[in-house]
């Protein structure tokens, strides 16, 4: 049905996915400086709010990497499924239920060790990623419904039972608002550096991207799983139980992007409120494609991202551009790194032409 | 006569290659001029820059002795062009009135008229004796019928010149004799045809006047009465065509496939096969031959655990199988090459060595530990680019930079080089050259010498002909028979292809 | 109680109620499918529904005609139309992800902009809206006269298109072009069918209609702009188009069960069941899965999702 033409999007050729991305994002910033300039803003000084806000201080780049960390292991989970050729765009419902697993573990007073509540956390919300995650890749696997529909179905069903759940079952006893207790101290990811907000989960992100890496680059697993996303017949043909594989390309997508909402959880926000994020599926996509489905490439463009998001808050407290703007900007990187592949053959076609 | 139609120099480049160079040639009006040449040798592109589907990179075209500029295939028909392609362009999914009237213009009609359309139809049907119902849909037609619905859509665009692209390919002889009839009524009324082929027996049957062409370029032209099929062959491949292939150096040995009663329904819930029965022995190259699609890819998948079957049994090395999987078929040590090598054989974006262990690399020592082990692989993809004769710049060149015949030995190298007990080929030389084909029917040979059981499904009967021991013919999803091949003709296995069982070979079946 | 939710859902209220909220659903999915048909996947409807909303909010609101309105909103969104088209069929981009920027950029123009047009305003706003428009005679017909026809003029237009797609795809040449498109486009182009141009356009055509489905969520009665308005409506218009096996009744039945579902859960929460209001919230959604399982096997054009280049070897 639809045919993914993603895997032949990319060269082998590193350096050229990197140019590719770096040119798309060159032309976001380009445009979004127009439409900046639309708005009677100067956009070089805009930018150079941005930047400042994102890098400009030892404080800034850590609150940069703060909001790096969930997009860009979100931006794993999108790699990690779209390898075996499924399109995962529900990061966020899965996002969702691996923040709820960490919470419900996280907020029982436990007599353990930081590190063994942590696992437990991290598991909780492995095994309910995992889970919500089954649900389209089974159905996707066995019955053939097509997965980006389903997905996107899911994501505003878990963010609903997530409402629910902060409205009933886990809300604060005797609070006003709707969130849950705070989890205990032991559930709490640490810092890396006393003193500041930079947590553990950064470690966490960077050795899953490695795995991750390793997974496709040696693992004969990762070479079967790419198989089936690369012609999901011919594997098939060769003796793989493509149904099955699938299906577990996309559990272990949910389980990733699960760690994804527990890490945000244990290491930022500290107890489960509702709408604490909203559309990182789609952020995880962004990155995953300006990563040219590279996992060590997602540390960059989720670096970018995060960076630009961070920024965004500051040029707005300085100079009243929304921080809004974000989207538009990641959204014209992802368009023209997708459109950029098929400039030569639009040149060829109108020099035929004249 | 006058020249209908007039190519000079037409050079068409794609991206990577130059299919077509400086080419040349003229139509006359009510004549059949056959286009030959290998697979690959540039004709179907040719056609399709005079028919609007390609534009030429340089050169001219005249109509009717005035230059043209064709820039599409709406154009190519107001100009009395139409082209029968070899995969039909028809849309399986609309109705043959529909389909007719696709793409045809008259100003001022927004509303389709169908009904007008099909009257037309049925008249143009009857007037050529297709017996065509306007009104069925595409997909339901058998594909003999499918051929006539092409025919009838460019005679409805008031085409003088129609164009056939390898047209006997699809049909049974007898159907084909019908199709040399309806090229003959159609040069009577004036119009003036083209014949795309690499068959000599097609040329000899059909043309007037031949031009060959070779990798691209123009090779010569000449009049049927001319010549012989000896000279043509020579002037199509470059060189003297002797298929000589070593003589048998083994006898046949024990059973290796025993298939009883096997019945099989789609997905749709229709019956593709219908109980069939045959015994595989090792050493010996059993042929399928029939039309395609009478249910060729439904048994070599049922047989390698690709599609389920409902009835019926499946023997291998003496053990039942039932409800295989794949895995299991390759731990059966069942080889299989695919009808289509690029959807279901290779994976196109992956690198020659690693195609190579599509499977393999559950062994030692393509992998350890779960974990691939690259320099074996690596080494493994040289060895057999040098023993297949693999023509590429390395291991790490991606199959899909391949041609047709180093895709298909890619594959062949794959599958032979397991030491299969037995080997499953589904249409082996499709499209390949003749070098190719040589090469990839000696390997067969060469694994039934080896005492491997193969198991050869082609649309080619010239192929079986050539190399099968035994031969069975394929029907509407069951064998018509099953024949010696020291005991038949291509007349029997003709028939048979057809559906039709003559009394007189009756007794000789089974 | 039972009884008393009974008479609810059985009134002509909430009849009335469903085919206002099944408008937009309508409307998006009469749009889309023309694209999908056509060969191109447009995800990009909720992007496009929520810049139409935007914009027709802004035009009513600043010129204070609701035509306008409409007008701003067909325009806006078919400049992300003309994006997607361009990005799908001339570049061969991938159409999913093509239409997930198309998706983010519409959420952070529309946040953007309307925070820049009305950073002083404190409180809600509103525009001029349509008002229900009562059909002479027809509006007197028992229970139908009430549900239908006493609408908005968005309903209207919404009813009108699912037969008139029916005709123009099934009895029409145009129509004939966009499904061949779709099924086959290498045998449409040898039959002279412009493809490429016959997509583009279905695409455009999508996103205008899409717009106006935006314009149908700001200013057909609630006359005010939310962030995220479309809340995943042009999601659903894609999954009722894929319900409706890509059939204009079939996709505008889809869309209809939608309205109900949406007047359902807004019924049942003011009946004040106790049953958490998520539950009802949910309900489009879990129908959605209902229906994905009854629609059984799946079925869509054969060249949905795959570009197509003329004059170029295979």
């Amino acid at each position: 049905m639809i045919k993914a033409n993603i895997m032949g999007l990319f060269g082998k050729d590193y350096s050229r996915k990197l140019m590719l991305s770096i040119l798309g994002i060159l032309l976001g910033l380009f445009f979004g400086g127009v439409i900046i300039f639309l708005q009677g803003v100067n956009p070089l000084y805009a930018y150079y709010y941005l930047i400042n806000g994102a890098v400009g201080s030892s404080q800034a780049i850590i609150s940069s990497i703060l909001k790096t960390i969930p997009l860009g292991i979100v931006g794993l989970a999108v790699i990690f499924a779209y390898k075996a050729g499924i399109f995962n765009i529900g990061g966020e419902g899965q996002f969702y239920l691996g923040s709820i697993g960490a919470t419900i573990v996280g907020t029982i007073p436990l007599p353990i060790s930081q590190v063994a509540h942590v696992i437990l956390c991290l598991l909780a919300a492995i095994i309910f990623g995992g889970f919500f995650a089954a649900i389209p890749g089974y159905l996707k696997a066995y019955r053939g419904f097509n997965e980006i529909i389903t997905t996107m179905l899911l994501n505003y069903i878990a963010i609903l039972f997530t409402s629910y759940l902060l409205q009933g079952p886990l809300r604060e006893p005797g609070t006003y608002y709707n969130r849950s207790s705070s989890l205990q101290p032991t559930a709490l990811l640490s810092p890396i550096i006393t003193g500041t907000r930079l947590h553990f989960g950064l470690i966490i992100f960077l050795v899953l991207a490695i795995i991750i890496y390793f997974v496709f680059k040696k693992s004969t697993l990762g070479f079967r799983l790419e198989n089936v996303g690369m012609n999901k017949r011919a594997a098939f043909y060769a003796g793989e139980n493509t149904k099955r594989l699938m299906l577990l390309a996309m559990c272990v997508s949910g389980a990733i992007a699960g760690i994804a909402g527990a890490v945000e959880i244990m290491g930022v926000n500290g107890a489960l409120v509702e709408n604490f994020v909203v559309g990182i599926g789609y952020d995880g996509i962004a990155v995953a494609l300006l990563a040219s489905l590279n996992p060590l490439g997602a540390i960059l463009s989720a670096f970018f991202f995060g960076a630009l998001r961070n920024g965004a808050n500051s040029m707005q407290i300085s100079i009243g551009i929304s921080s809004a703007f974000v989207y538009i900007i990641q959204a014209l990187a992802v368009f023209f790194v997708v459109l950029i592949p098929g400039v030569p053959r639009f040149i060829r076609k109108y020099k035929g032409v004249k | 006569m006058s020249d209908v139609l007039v190519l000079e120099k037409i050079t068409k480049k794609f991206a990577k290659v130059t299919a077509n160079k400086d080419i040349s040639m003229n139509l006359q009006k009510g004549e059949v001029l056959a286009l030959l040449g290998e697979n690959g040798a540039g004709k179907t592109t040719l056609m399709n820059c005079v028919c609007g589907l390609y534009k030429p990179t340089s050169g001219k075209i005249y109509v009717n002795g005035t230059e043209v500029e064709i820039h599409g295939c709406e154009n190519a028909t107001k100009l009395g062009i139409g082209m029968i392609h070899q995969h039909f362009m028809l849309v399986p999914e609309l109705s043959v009135a529909e389909n007719v009237i696709l793409g045809i213009n008259r100003p001022k009609d927004f509303f389709l008229k169908i009904g007008e359309v099909e009257s037309e139809v049925q008249k143009l049907s009857e007037l050529y004796n297709f017996g065509i119902d306007p009104k069925a849909l595409v997909k339901n037609l058998p594909i003999g019928m499918q051929q006539r619905v092409e025919i009838i859509k460019t005679l409805y665009r008031k085409a003088d010149i129609i164009i056939l692209d390898e047209a006997t390919a699809v049909l049974t002889p007898s159907e084909a004799r019908e199709l040399y009839g309806i090229v003959k009524k159609l040069t009577k009324e004036g119009k003036s045809i083209v014949i795309i082929t690499h068959k000599l027996e097609e040329v000899m049957e059909m043309a007037d006047r031949i031009v060959v062409l070779r990798d691209g370029k123009y090779i010569g032209s000449t009049l049927k009465k001319d010549t012989n099929v000896k000279e043509l062959a020579t002037m199509m491949v470059g060189r003297e065509v002797l298929f000589n292939f070593k003589e048998r150096t083994n006898s046949i040995g024990d059973i290796r496939l025993q298939v009883e009663g096997l019945t099989l329904y789609n997905e749709f819930a229709v019956k593709k096969l219908d109980n069939i029965s045959f015994n595989l022995h090792a050493g010996e190259i059993f042929g399928v031959a029939g039309v395609d699609g009478n249910g060729q890819i439904e048994l070599s998948e049922a047989l390698t655990g690709m599609m389920d079957y409902q009835e019926g049994k499946i023997i291998i090395n003496g053990k039942e199988k039932r409800k295989f999987s794949t895995m299991e078929s390759y731990s059966n040590n069942v080889s299989h090459i695919p009808q289509d090598r690029q959807a279901t054989g290779l994976i196109m974006e992956r690198s020659i060595a690693k195609n190579l262990v599509l499977a393999d690399y559950r062994k030692l020592p393509f992998s350890k530990n779960g974990l691939m082990q690259e320099t074996a692989v690596k080494e493994h993809g040289q060895k057999m680019i040098n023993e297949y004769r693999i023509k590429a710049a390395g291991e790490e060149i991606a199959v899909k930079e391949l041609s047709g015949g180093n895709k298909q030995k890619v594959i062949l190298a794959r599958e032979i080089d397991r030491k299969p007990d037995i080997l499953i080929a589904v249409q082996p030389t499709r499209g390949l050259d003749i070098g190719a084909t040589e090469f990839v029917r000696q390997k067969l040979l060469d694994e039934r010498n080896r005492g491997v059981g193969v198991l050869l499904i082609s649309t080619e009967l010239e192929e079986i002909l050539q190399i099968a021991d035994r031969i069975a013919v394929l029907f509407k999803g069951s064998f018509m028979g099953i024949l010696d091949k020291k005991c038949t003709d291509i007349g029997e296995i003709g028939m048979l292809m057809a559906g039709v069982k003559n009394a007189h070979y009756e007794g000789e079946l089974q | 109680m039972l009884k008393e939710f009974l008479n609810l859902v059985f009134s002509t209220a909430f009849l009335t109620a469903s085919i206002t909220y099944s408008t937009p659903f309508i409307l998006a999915a009469m749009g889309g499918i023309v694209s999908e048909r056509s060969g191109v996947l447009n995800l990009g409807l909720e992007g496009m529904m929520l810049t139409g909303a935007l914009f027709a909010f802004v035009g009513s609101y600043f010129t204070g005609s609701p035509v306008i309105g409409v007008l701003f909103a067909v325009g806006a969104s078919m400049v992300l139309g003309v994006a997607h088209a361009i990005a799908c069929v001339e570049f061969g981009a991938n159409q999913v992800i093509s239409a997930v920027a198309i998706n983010i950029f519409a959420v952070g123009l529309t946040s953007a902009l309307f925070k820049s047009f009305f950073q002083n305003e404190t409180g809600q706003l509103f525009s001029p809206g349509f008002e229900k428009i009562q059909i002479p005679i027809l509006k007197d017909i028992p229970v139908l006269g009430n549900a239908v026809f006493s609408q908005n003029i968005f309903t209207y237009i919404a009813i009108i298109l699912v037969p008139l797609t029916y005709i123009v795809f099934y009895k029409t040449k145009i129509g004939l072009k966009i499904r061949a498109s779709g099924e086959y486009p290498k045998a449409a182009n040898t039959m002279g069918v412009k493809v490429q141009k016959v997509r583009i356009l279905s695409v455009i055509y999508s996103s205008a209609i899409a717009g106006i489905a935006g314009a149908a969520l700001s200013i057909a009665g609630i006359n005010t702009f939310i962030e995220n308005i479309s809340a995943g409506r042009g999601f659903i218009a894609f999954a009722c188009i894929i319900f409706g096996k890509f059939n204009p009744i079939g996709t505008a039945i889809a869309a209809l069960m939608f309205g109900l579902a949406d007047g359902l859960q807004i019924r049942i929460q003011s009946t004040g069941l106790p049953i958490p209001y998520q539950l009802p919230l949910m309900l489009p959604y879990l129908l959605a899965f209902v229906m994905l399982f009854l629609s059984g096997k799946n079925f869509s054009p054969q060249s949905w999702g795959v570009p197509y280049f003329a004059n170029e070897e295979e």
